[in-house]
């Protein structure tokens, strides 16, 4: 039996071993070290939130402080990924990936295709998703829909302790750039995760909840909330499938469409804003290829076309709640 | 006094903490028998039949179809026809002023598996009870220590109970050297001999009963009785579009009916089973292990050692448990075995026969090991 752990725990234990097993495996980012260089305590932090805590000590030489220039070490991760290294770089916040776009969009995202297939990126960035920490609009943001629309990304959103290991482990082997969105409210979430190694592989949805009326579709921290309204909804005999995607890009449209055939009803979670998101995504999936076999219109539940509020008790109304779920999973349901 | 006797939620498997009730078989006022089962039980992980060890009447039913139950809770209560209701009603409160289920009480799961090393190999083995002779459960390819979750504990009662993942299985190190059945073999000596046991009586399922075969001949005094249940190494025939598919599938609709083979009643196979033995194949060293394994033990798809001679001249007591619905090995392999070996085929029952006819497996291994 696995032993429970954190999801923040899985992600360090990914890395370390990942880094055991790959000398060519280097952390990088801003305190990801600790402070290295400077005096005092060295590997005091690991991180804006302590996920790469001790990895400096086991690997002095391959755990590397940043300066506070995203632009300059997204680069600098991305062109070791290319001469042969295999860099996971920390862009604590997703919010600001915005002053290295180039470096991920244009080039990362670009080099195979450019250099006729004979470049390979192996770098992952790491970054933190997702609203609820009460850390305004400009530390909030769920921005994964604008990397899974660019192709040459590999965007993984894990939403357990085993999926962050697993995946994490998968997106250090994988030869393409990886976002690893990681929901910054689920760190302390805890699971059974082997100690061994092991992957889980890219574009594969996990079926959390089998049922027979309606599919959910989630990813990242909308799966709980998914699997918490799925539970109440099954007093009113109300079945729930409830999806995972675990990422988004690939994505698993196979597990999604079958789903969607068997049940004829579907409701999508985003935590993200609704324009060009994942619920639109997979709404329009399912509009496409599913029609047929659909018994209701498909549902979003996504967040307001806002910024994340600072007010705490806006922000709580911002997220969607298992009891929106729930809501647009009755109205799908009881559709004729 | 005629004695009123509780049905409890049982446990099955370490993570279990409680069940659902889906269906009862028996109803109030019906005769029950030892063996019978009277109602189903589901967890995430398995459903199984919930068989009661005493005879009487169904006297109360304490829960509906669809309720769930913790661990331990009442399920029923069986009785003599004489017994006043009152006294059934006692009982029944009794029982439930002091139940506690065990998640609430803050108890430990009972005894945890233990990990050793044996030879630079990390083995994963549960010991379950301590008195009388020390007995040995040997899964099958692919499996681990948690097929024998509806045998463990009850044959745990008269005898000190060990159950091992094998190398290349489960929790026990991947490395399976050159994946022998000789080197399955000797770790398994090898562990006897760690944890201090001089001899057992070793059950084996499928490959689980070709490494006891195995042990019988290279370490016989080391093996106080052989049960094999539908077993490995009495027959070339196995299913090799099973052991194939089982070792390549890498995603769950792959998985799903190639599991589904070991069952005659494929509804066992729910989607946490499937997940475990997915998650389980996605292990570092788990895909190589398993490919050595069957590559050495079933190459071109038959089974590459046979002891049915070894059988014929061994003074080990030998019974053979088939299931006659077995999709994976024929039940006919247990056909024309020496007249010494003891052979009992279950008709209804697949090749998993001591999870899908539990109750009658471990009262053949009850009665045969003593």
């Amino acid at each position: 039996m696995a032993r429970t752990i954190t999801y923040q725990q899985a992600i360090n234990e990914a890395l370390r071993q990942e880094m055991e097993r790959d000398p060519r495996v280097i952390v990088m980012g801003e305190d990801n070290a600790g402070g290295a260089g400077s005096p005092g305590e060295q590997d005091a932090w690991g991180g804006v939130l302590g996920v790469t805590k001790g990895l400096y000590p086991r690997f002095p030489d391959r755990v590397l402080d940043t300066p506070i220039s995203e632009s300059g070490f997204i680069g600098a991760a991305i062109g070791a990924a290319v001469a042969g290294m295999r860099p996971v770089a920390e862009l604590m916040f997703v919010d600001f990936m915005g002053v290295c776009f180039d470096q991920i969009f244009n080039q990362a995202a670009k080099f195979k295709y450019m250099f006729g297939g004979k470049a390979e990126t192996p770098v992952v960035i790491r970054t933190m998703i997702g609203a609820g920490f009460r850390a305004a609009a400009q530390h909030s943001q769920m921005l994964t829909s604008i990397f899974t629309h660019v192709p040459g990304l590999k965007v993984a959103c894990p939403a357990t302790p085993y999926d962050a290991k697993g995946l994490l482990i998968q997106s250090i082997r994988d030869n393409d750039p990886v976002i690893f969105c990681e929901h910054k409210l689920l760190y302390g979430l805890k699971g059974d995760v082997p100690e061994e190694s092991y992957t889980v592989p890219f574009g594969e949805a996990n079926v959390v909840r089998e049922g027979k009326s309606v599919t959910v579709v989630a990813y990242g921290r909308m799966v709980h909330f998914a699997v918490q309204a799925a539970g109440e909804l099954a007093k009113k005999k109300i079945d729930c499938e409830v999806i995972d995607l675990r990422t988004t890009s690939p994505m698993d449209e196979a597990t999604i469409l079958e789903s969607a055939e068997k049940t004829g009803r579907v409701v999508v979670v985003d935590e993200a804003n609704p324009r060009c998101s994942l619920a639109t995504d997979v709404a329009a999936l399912v509009a496409e290829k599913a029609f047929r076999s659909l018994k209701a219109p498909v549902e979003r539940v996504t967040a307001p076309h806002v910024p994340v509020p600072f007010s705490d008790a806006l922000e709580d109304l911002y997220i969607p709640s298992p009891a929106k779920i729930g809501a647009a999973v009755e109205r799908v349901a009881n559709y004729h | 006094m005629p004695a009123i006797h509780s049905i409890t939620v049982p446990k099955w498997g370490l993570s279990m903490e409680k069940g659902r009730l889906t269906a009862w078989h028996r109803q109030v006022g019906d005769r029950v028998s030892p063996g019978d089962e009277i109602c189903d039980v589901e967890t995430d992980k398995i459903s199984g039949g919930l068989e009661v060890n005493v005879g009487g009447v169904l006297r109360r039913q304490l829960a509906q179809e669809g309720d769930e139950l913790p661990v331990g809770a009442l399920v029923a209560v069986v009785a003599d026809a004489e017994v006043p209701e009152a006294e059934v009603d006692a009982v029944v409160a009794a029982f439930q002023a002091s139940f506690v289920p065990a998640a609430a009480a803050g108890e430990g799961e009972g005894a945890q598996p233990q990990k050793i090393e044996i030879g630079g190999r990390r083995i994963r083995y549960l010991k379950r009870g301590e008195r009388g002779d020390p007995v040995l459960l040997l899964h099958g390819f692919g499996g681990d220590l948690g097929n024998w979750l509806f045998n463990h504990d009850a044959l745990a009662d008269k005898h000190a109970v060990y159950a091992l993942d094998l190398p290349g299985h489960g929790e026990s190190s991947k490395d399976v050297g050159a994946g022998t059945l000789d080197e399955l073999a000797a770790v398994v000596t090898a562990f006897l001999e760690t944890v201090g046991v001089e001899s057992a009586h070793l059950v084996g399922h499928s490959l689980g009963g070709a490494v006891a075969l195995a042990m019988a001949s290279s370490t016989p005094k080391r093996v106080r009785s052989l049960s094999l249940i539908c077993s490995a190494g009495l027959g070339r025939e196995i299913n090799a579009g099973y052991i194939d598919g089982f070792v390549r599938a890498t995603t769950r609709n792959a998985l799903r009916p190639c599991v589904a083979q070991l069952y005659a009643q494929e509804t066992l196979v729910t989607r946490q089973l499937v997940d475990d033995l997915l998650k389980y194949k996605r292990l570092e060293g788990v895909d190589a292990a398993l490919r050595k394994l069957a590559d050495n033990l079933f190459p071109g798809g038959t089974q590459r050692s046979l002891f049915r001679d070894a059988l014929a001249s061994t003074r080990i007591p030998v019974l053979v448990v088939w299931g006659g619905k077995d999709r994976i090995i024929p039940a006919s392999q247990a056909d024309g075995l020496p007249g010494h070996v003891r052979v009992e085929v279950l008709p209804d029952a697949g090749h998993m026969v001591q999870v899908e006819a539990a109750g009658a497996v471990n009262r053949l291994l009850a009665s045969f090991i003593r």
